[in-house]
């Protein structure tokens, strides 16, 4: 397969006009400003629409708007303007819109700082806009996946008519790998149904309003249930020599990509230790990870660069019948591999 | 005989209100003596006569017509407190032959959503704006607004709008008309019949505008709202009069709607063959890894670093990008962000046959220094027997470290000679093929229409010397 040599912001925004995208709508802002970047240069080159938009409000509310008229549509922003992006997101949900949007996540809280961290998982996997709602959460650890995954992102937005979230954080978004460009989608589903064409046929109202309570409490039900079809059907993980290991190692990003070195670095040192890496987050592998001690596995340590936010899932997922220990980086700073496996060899006493 | 009146809604309106829960599927939900209800009419009206039902969307705001798709017989959006404009620019973009409709009350378009209109105008979007100013909100019960005026009593101006610590009612269509693309900007009222019959028409030039793709239309309407200002109907047509159009005069503040301008926007290219000839598929290659068998490195983890403008970045890109073409797995990963602003930039280039793990090269196995405080920072990094190799033009100390191997190479020095010190790069590229014996310089030079994408067949032939004379001064002086 022909091969292209880009960053992983590129990725997504050849991997979105590859799946047919129509519109971009975005604000600029570090690390992610590459994806609005490429995109003005890639789509008016294919006749679709690139706007940069007054703000991340105004860009989610574009995007409510393209989704509402049936196009494929993306937006991407890091930390700050995911914040600003929540209330339309809800909207969007509660509309049932099929949107993507892209997370190249940065160090916070507040304008933190511009280097790498995974901050934002509570915010976009537990669905940070107001309701009972949540986001598809994609989250891939290299450029090949940037392009890949945004492509699935809009198959299951549509599939769902959800937004679907390509997660990720700044070292995905700004290193360079080779791609393999996928072939170009050219059947899309029929939207007839419920978008707005400005036409006859397709008068239909996009809204989230249920005055009734017990309409409204339906609604939600519904959310539920696609919920539940998501978690029953979607789940993605991927292992890294976990046949033989006896400690598990659980990051999703770029720290899987760390934790891949400090795999083969705490081999090479006769430490059996594998890697789970959850490629979905929500939805989340819960029985992936529940069935670990039936493994052979003795311990379970997960490495994030969070506060904790992605071990409360894993120990959700455990049920009690183990619990993970953590391992934190914060504010920008990348664990290094050694260090994983130091911190491995101390708590494991392996 | 007794003349008979036939009475009926306009075709712009749905016959039966279907979307509107209850019993009441007849009438409006507005209050009696309410200016929205009227507004509505003119706009249903407007749409029948012409024949623009099928083609409009209206686009429903948060306010007391957050219910307007219960009426019209349109495409209908309802959207989230402000954001009409923003919702109504990309439905427009989407849908560029309909009639884009954003509907608004004044705390929607003027305060929450204040900047999204500013800005949908000043882009010239294909749209109209139908703006009721009833200086109050409405719909939750009678808060100040931006357009309440000066010492009118709200529920949360109990003693009036104090100008001092409120600010001042604002002025819409003035604020718009400092804007170069709007085509039409008017202020009207629907305190009387005359009024009415002045909304109507530039209710009816707004939506024509749109019509006609001629660009962004702003209609403001001074509009009654009974229940929240607590007077009656009549009272309320009397309060227009009387204290809002001197603070809101009624005028037509633009009409450029005879330009010959309209609005263009683009067809998507959405067929497969066309998207991969534009995307650049026909121009990329199917690499097989090839192997030196007497490389000195097999497995690259290298760290570039020196000044901003040293090239370090595309030191970086070009070795990754060799190494993908001879079929390697490649990464590269910039420092990004102020670190780059401070003065040095690096980058980290893995080039290897397994799938890499971390990108960022924290034990490094080859550094290229191309300053001083470069070569402080990570020869202390590099893995024992790890290779330094350093720009010795502008670096005049030695490295201390006696495990490594070192490689001093006047690399800006062979650049200038060359009589382009942008060449530095490709004489580290060179330089590198020599050290490593990863790659050879005939194929680097063979990759030029990659590296350099666009260039002049000038500026590929100086690269190609600049590899060539960075791989033989290394050939030359360490063999
Ligand atoms: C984000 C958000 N903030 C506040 C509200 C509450 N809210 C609903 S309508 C409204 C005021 C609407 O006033 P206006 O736009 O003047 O419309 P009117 O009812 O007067 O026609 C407010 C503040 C909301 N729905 N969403
Ligand atoms: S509250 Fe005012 S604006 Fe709202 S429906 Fe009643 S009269 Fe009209
Ligand atoms: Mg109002």
């Amino acid at each position: 397969m022909p091969r292209k040599l880009m960053k992983g912001n590129y990725a997504a925004v050849y991997g979105a006009a590859l799946a047919g995208c129509q519109a971009y709508y975005g604000y600029p802002i570090t690390p992610a400003s590459e994806i609005a970047e490429s995109a003005a240069a890639i789509f008016p080159k294919l006749g679709r629409t690139f706007l940069q938009a007054e703000s991340e409000v105004a860009a989610i509310n574009m995007v409510y708007g393209a989704a509402g008229c049936g196009q494929r549509v993306m937006t991407g922003s890091s930390g700050p303007g995911i914040s600003l992006k929540q209330e339309g997101l809800s909207y969007c949900a509660g509309s049932a819109l099929p949107c993507v949007v892209v997370d190249i996540m940065r160090g916070g809280p507040g304008l933190g700082n511009i280097g790498p961290e995974q901050g934002d998982y509570n915010q976009v996997v537990k669905g940070g806009g107001h309701g009972n709602y949540k986001n598809i959460v994609l989250a891939p650890n290299s450029a090949q996946e940037m392009c890949d995954l945004t492509m699935l992102a809009f198959e299951l937005a549509d599939k769902y008519r959800n937004p679907v979230f390509v997660l990720t954080d700044g070292v995905i978004g700004q290193m360079m790998e080779a791609v393999e460009l996928p072939e170009p989608v050219s059947e899309f589903p029929d939207k007839s149904e419920w978008a707005v064409r400005g036409t006859a046929d397709s008068r239909h109202l996009i809204n989230s309003i249920y005055l009734d309570h017990d309409d409204l409490e339906w609604w939600n039900e519904e959310l539920a249930r696609k919920y539940a079809l998501v978690q029953k059907n979607e789940v993605r993980v991927e292992e890294y020599r976990m046949d033989d290991a006896v400690i598990a190692a659980i990051a999703y990003g770029s720290v899987s990509r760390v934790l891949r070195s400090a795999v083969d670095l705490a081999r090479d040192r006769g430490v059996k230790l594998g890697m789970f890496r959850p490629v979905t987050l929500f939805p989340f592998p819960n029985e992936q990870v529940l069935a670990l001690p039936d493994r052979g596995i003795k311990g379970i340590l997960t490495v994030e660069m969070s506060n904790g936010q992605l071990v409360n899932d894993v120990n959700l997922a455990l049920r009690g019948k183990m619990i993970s220990d953590l391992h934190s980086r914060m504010g920008g700073n990348v664990p290094s591999a050694l260090e994983i496996v130091e911190k491995v060899s101390e708590l494991y006493g392996v | 005989m007794a003349q008979k009146t036939v009475l009926r809604k306009p075709r712009g309106f749905i016959d039966v209100y279907k979307h509107k829960p209850g019993a009441e599927k007849d009438r409006t939900h507005y209050c009696p003596g309410c200016g929205h209800g009227i507004l509505h009419k003119l706009i249903a009206e407007a749409l029948e006569d012409f024949d623009l039902v099928e083609k409009s969307i209206v686009i429903s705001p948060v306010g007391c017509s957050v219910f307007a798709y219960y009426y019209f017989d349109t495409g209908n959006l309802q959207v989230a407190h402000g954001r009409a404009p923003a919702v109504a620019s990309a439905v427009s973009r989407a849908n560029p032959d309909s009639v884009v409709i954003s509907y608004q009350g004044d705390g929607d378009l003027a305060a929450i959503g204040g900047n999204n209109i500013l800005q949908a105008a000043n882009r010239g979007e294909n749209m109209v704006v139908f703006f009721v100013n009833n200086a109050i909100y409405g719909m939750t019960g009678g808060q100040m607004a931006p357009t309440t005026l000066e010492g009118q009593k709200t529920t949360t101006t109990p003693y009036g709008r104090n100008i001092r610590t409120d600010g001042y009612p604002i002025q819409m269509c003035e604020l718009i008309n400092q804007l170069t693309a709007p085509v039409y900007i008017a202020r009207t009222s629907l305190h009387d019949m005359p009024n009415i019959r002045k909304t109507r028409a530039a209710v009816r030039k707004g939506i024509q505008n749109a019509m006609n793709r001629k660009g962004f239309s702003f209609v403001e309407v001074l509009s009654m709202c009974p229940s929240g200002w607590k007077m009656d109907a009549v009272q309320s047509q009397n309060w227009i009069k009387e204290n809002m159009i001197p603070r809101f005069p009624l005028d037509t503040y633009r009409d450029n709607s005879d330009q010959p301008y309209t609005v263009e926007r683009p067809v998507p290219i959405m067929d497969p063959e066309e998207v991969r000839k534009i995307l650049g598929f026909g121009s990329l290659k199917t690499a097989n890894l090839r192997q030196n068998p007497d490389a000195v490195l097999r497995k690259v983890a290298l760290r570039v670093s020196g000044f901003g403008g040293q090239g370090i970045m595309s030191t970086g890109i070009a070795l990754a990008n060799v190494g993908m073409e001879y079929g390697y797995n490649v990464s590269w990963l910039p420092s990004y962000g102020p670190e780059m602003r401070g003065g040095t930039a690096n980058c980290s280039v893995k080039v290897q046959e397994e799938t890499i793990g971390a990108a960022e090269c924290t034990e490094p196995n080859m550094v290229i220094a191309m300053n001083q405080p470069s070569l402080e920072k990570f020869e202390k990094i590099l893995v024992p027997d790890g290779v330094l190799m350093y720009n010795s033009t502008l670096i005049d100390i030695e490295p201390t470290r006696k495990d490594i191997k070192v490689y001093p190479v006047p690399i800006t020095g062979m650049a200038d000679e060359l009589g382009d010190t942008r060449v530095q790069s490709m004489v580290s590229v060179g330089a590198f093929a020599a050290v490593t014996g990863m790659f050879d310089p005939g194929e680097i030079k063979s990759l030029m229409p990659v590296l350099f994408a666009g260039k002049s067949d000038k500026v590929m032939k100086l690269n190609e010397d600049a590899v060539q004379m960075g791989y033989d001064y290394v050939k030359d002086n360490f063999s």
